[in-house]
């Protein structure tokens, strides 16, 4: 690769200039506020963790981690996901801490990509983990406060589906007994997406007619409560079931929050089967064409740090939502240009301290020579008409000159 | 055409609502459109046949709920994965080499060929095997699976002048008829994969627009079972 120009950054990151950073600050605050209110609390992990710890616990595959040695020659990783560093927090510094632990998290998050655009390299997670309940309950509560933190960050039209692992290793094990390599590759087609090959390879297993029209049929097994039903019909296996039972009490339960409008069962939507082990859910908004919020259950990750316990919780990736929201945001406060020249610089800046104090408005304040004082005489005349000045490419509400006979301080 | 789209976006202001959303679909220009095409107008969509020559690249279709996106059959997936394009048509072939993260819902079965290893009829193993194609990571992936260590050639077109050349000492490449490999004096070496077109959907448009999509999937999918049986 030639030497890069020196406006050049690596691929995958990117700068916010001010107007983003308000929006993007405006969302993180409404979402981490939403996310308080149901009583989970903030905690903050470094950026870097041991490969040996964190990053092999974690739910990226390695290739995507970014690796780095310290000075003795260990291997370290840029966090990933902020998933498994709770993890490492709630077995240690927090191992005395009764469960349920309800936290929450706002960060930057790096992985390495390909050299396709459009996929960041660091990007903004802001999320919750609850850690010690295996219940129903706990599942629906994370994709409650899923729909709540989207609807407080300002997106209006998405949607979540919900699935469970357990289901599809249940009636796979069920109708494939003892073709585990079969199973491993109908699961990595529905992973890939893939339900063309999905199809394939069952046609190519030769199964009987039924157990083939079933399996084939899971493809269509998405909408309200009525897919449980269905669902239950399928599969007789014990772990299926359960998973089924699990996913309808979950329903229930989100009947109860009242935002069954927002979700859809999806049996064929599965995550990292090594990762996830029960209930899991992605979030979509209209005219965006990747996932904003990731989720589900992952009871096996606690003990790799040696604090064995269930745990659920989501992500939502707050960079992506900055592509959907308009621009109601931004400081509404008016602007105070406060102009001076060395004789009316205490004055001003005495004027300056106090108006800041009393919070109302943004202040700016500038030195003036001779030139720009006559200027800045003009600016105010004419400010009289349309009541904003345009300062050095500024558009500022109001401007208070200070140019040391302090009697002309008007306002 | 900008005016227009706006306007299905923003829903019309006498009822506030959106108007009908149309389905966005990226079709291949070229080869598979013809066959794209008859196969949705058997499958009951409204499509007129005088759109095959056009040379518009959005047209809208709204008696049939849809837009179609007129686009290079490479580039097909990239618009389905970015989400421009909520569903698209394209040959296994694209969706091998491309490797893009989109759901891959049917197998159209129009558009029929293969990716096959061609080369001159009295080849033999050499030292540093060179493969030209147009699919350099089909060709990396197939030859790292057998465990030969190749150099693989990217080329832009008329790869069947590689071997005869001495570029290449293999091509790997599209096979339909195989009319220009024995015009040319060479032969079909191993068949990698059987390719045909698929229907494919984005991520998030599959759960957003699922009934619309669904339904789609539906009709061609009972169209095609239709046309295998016939």
């Amino acid at each position: 690769m030639s030497k890069p120009k020196v406006f050049e950054k690596p691929i995958g990151v990117k700068d916010y200039l001010p107007h983003a950073v308000g929006k993007l600050r405006q969302i993180e605050n409404n979402v981490l506020a939403c996310m308080r209110s149901w009583g989970y609390e903030q905690i903050m992990t470094p950026t870097m963790e041991y490969y040996d710890t964190v990053g092999v616990a974690s739910a990226t595959s390695d290739q995507k981690l970014f690796k780095l040695l310290n000075n003795r020659g260990t291997t370290l990783v840029l966090r990933s996901d902020m998933t498994a560093p709770i993890a490492r927090v709630v077995s240690s510094l927090l191992k005395d801490s009764e469960f349920p632990l309800r936290l929450s998290y706002h960060s930057n998050v790096f992985r390495s990509i390909e050299e396709e655009a459009g996929r960041e390299a660091e990007f903004f997670q802001t999320g919750v983990e609850l850690v010690g309940d295996a219940s129903p309950e706990a599942d629906a509560e994370v994709v409650a406060l899923a729909i709540a933190s989207l609807q407080a960050a300002g997106v209006e039209r998405f949607k979540i589906a919900i699935g469970h692992v357990g289901f599809l290793n249940g009636l796979f094990e069920e109708t494939l007994k003892g073709h585990e390599e079969a199973q491993e590759e109908l699961k990595a087609c529905l992973l890939g997406r893939d339900y063309v090959g999905y199809r394939e390879r069952l046609r190519a297993l030769a199964l009987a007619e039924p157990v083939q029209r079933e399996l084939e049929g899971i493809l269509r097994l998405r909408g309200g409560q009525e897919i449980c039903n269905q669902a239950l019909q399928l599969s007789a296996d014990a772990t299926a079931q359960a998973s089924i039972r699990h996913l309808c009490e979950v329903w229930d339960v989100l009947g109860a929050y009242g935002v069954c409008e927002h979700v859809m069962i999806d049996l064929t939507m599965i995550g990292d089967f090594d990762y996830y082990t029960g209930m899991t859910f992605e979030g979509y908004a209209a005219d965006l064409g990747f996932p904003v919020v990731s989720g589900g259950r992952y009871d096996n990750l606690l003990k790799q740090f040696g604090r064995p316990a269930p745990a659920t919780g989501f992500s939502l990736k707050t960079t992506r939502i900055l592509e959907l929201i308009g621009d109601h945001s931004g400081d509404t406060k008016p602007r105070v240009l406060i102009g001076y020249i060395a004789g009316g610089r205490e004055a001003a800046l005495d004027k300056a301290l106090r108006l800041r104090e009393a919070g109302d408005a943004i202040i700016v304040t500038e030195k003036l020579d001779a030139a720009e004082q006559l200027i800045a005489l003009n600016l105010e005349a004419s400010a009289s008409n349309d009541g904003k000045i345009l300062y050095k490419g500024v558009t500022f509400e109001t401007f208070l000159p200070f140019f040391g006979n302090e009697d002309r301080e008007v306002r | 055409m900008g005016t227009e789209e706006r306007d299905n976006l923003t829903g019309s202001p006498e009822t506030g609502l959106p108007k009908r959303e149309l389905l966005k679909v990226a079709m291949p220009k070229g080869r598979i459109y013809k066959q794209a095409s008859k196969l949705f107008r058997e499958a009951g969509l409204p499509i007129p046949s005088d759109f095959d020559d056009t040379r518009k690249l959005i047209i809208e279709l709204p008696e049939a709920g849809m837009s179609f996106i007129m686009a290079k059959p490479v580039d097909v997936p990239t618009y389905v994965e970015y989400g421009v394009a909520d569903i698209g048509i394209v040959g296994k072939d694209v969706l091998m080499e491309e490797n893009k993260d989109v759901y891959e819902l049917l197998d159209l079965g129009i558009a029929k060929c293969r990716m096959s290893v061609i080369g001159l009829p009295d080849w033999k193993p050499i030292i540093n095997p060179r493969v030209a194609t147009k699919y350099p990571n089909v060709a990396s992936q197939y030859f790292r699976e057998l465990g030969q260590q190749v150099e693989v050639i990217k080329l832009n077109g008329s790869i069947e002048l590689a071997p005869l050349i001495g570029l290449a000492d293999r091509i790997v490449d599209m096979v339909e008829t195989g009319q220009t490999l024995r015009e040319n004096g060479l032969v079909e070496m191993q068949t990698i994969f059987g390719i045909t077109s698929r229907l494919i959907a984005n991520r998030v448009s599959y759960r957003m627009k699922n009934e619309a999509i669904q339904g789609l999937c539906d009709k061609l999918q009972h169209t095609i079972a239709a046309g295998v049986k016939a």
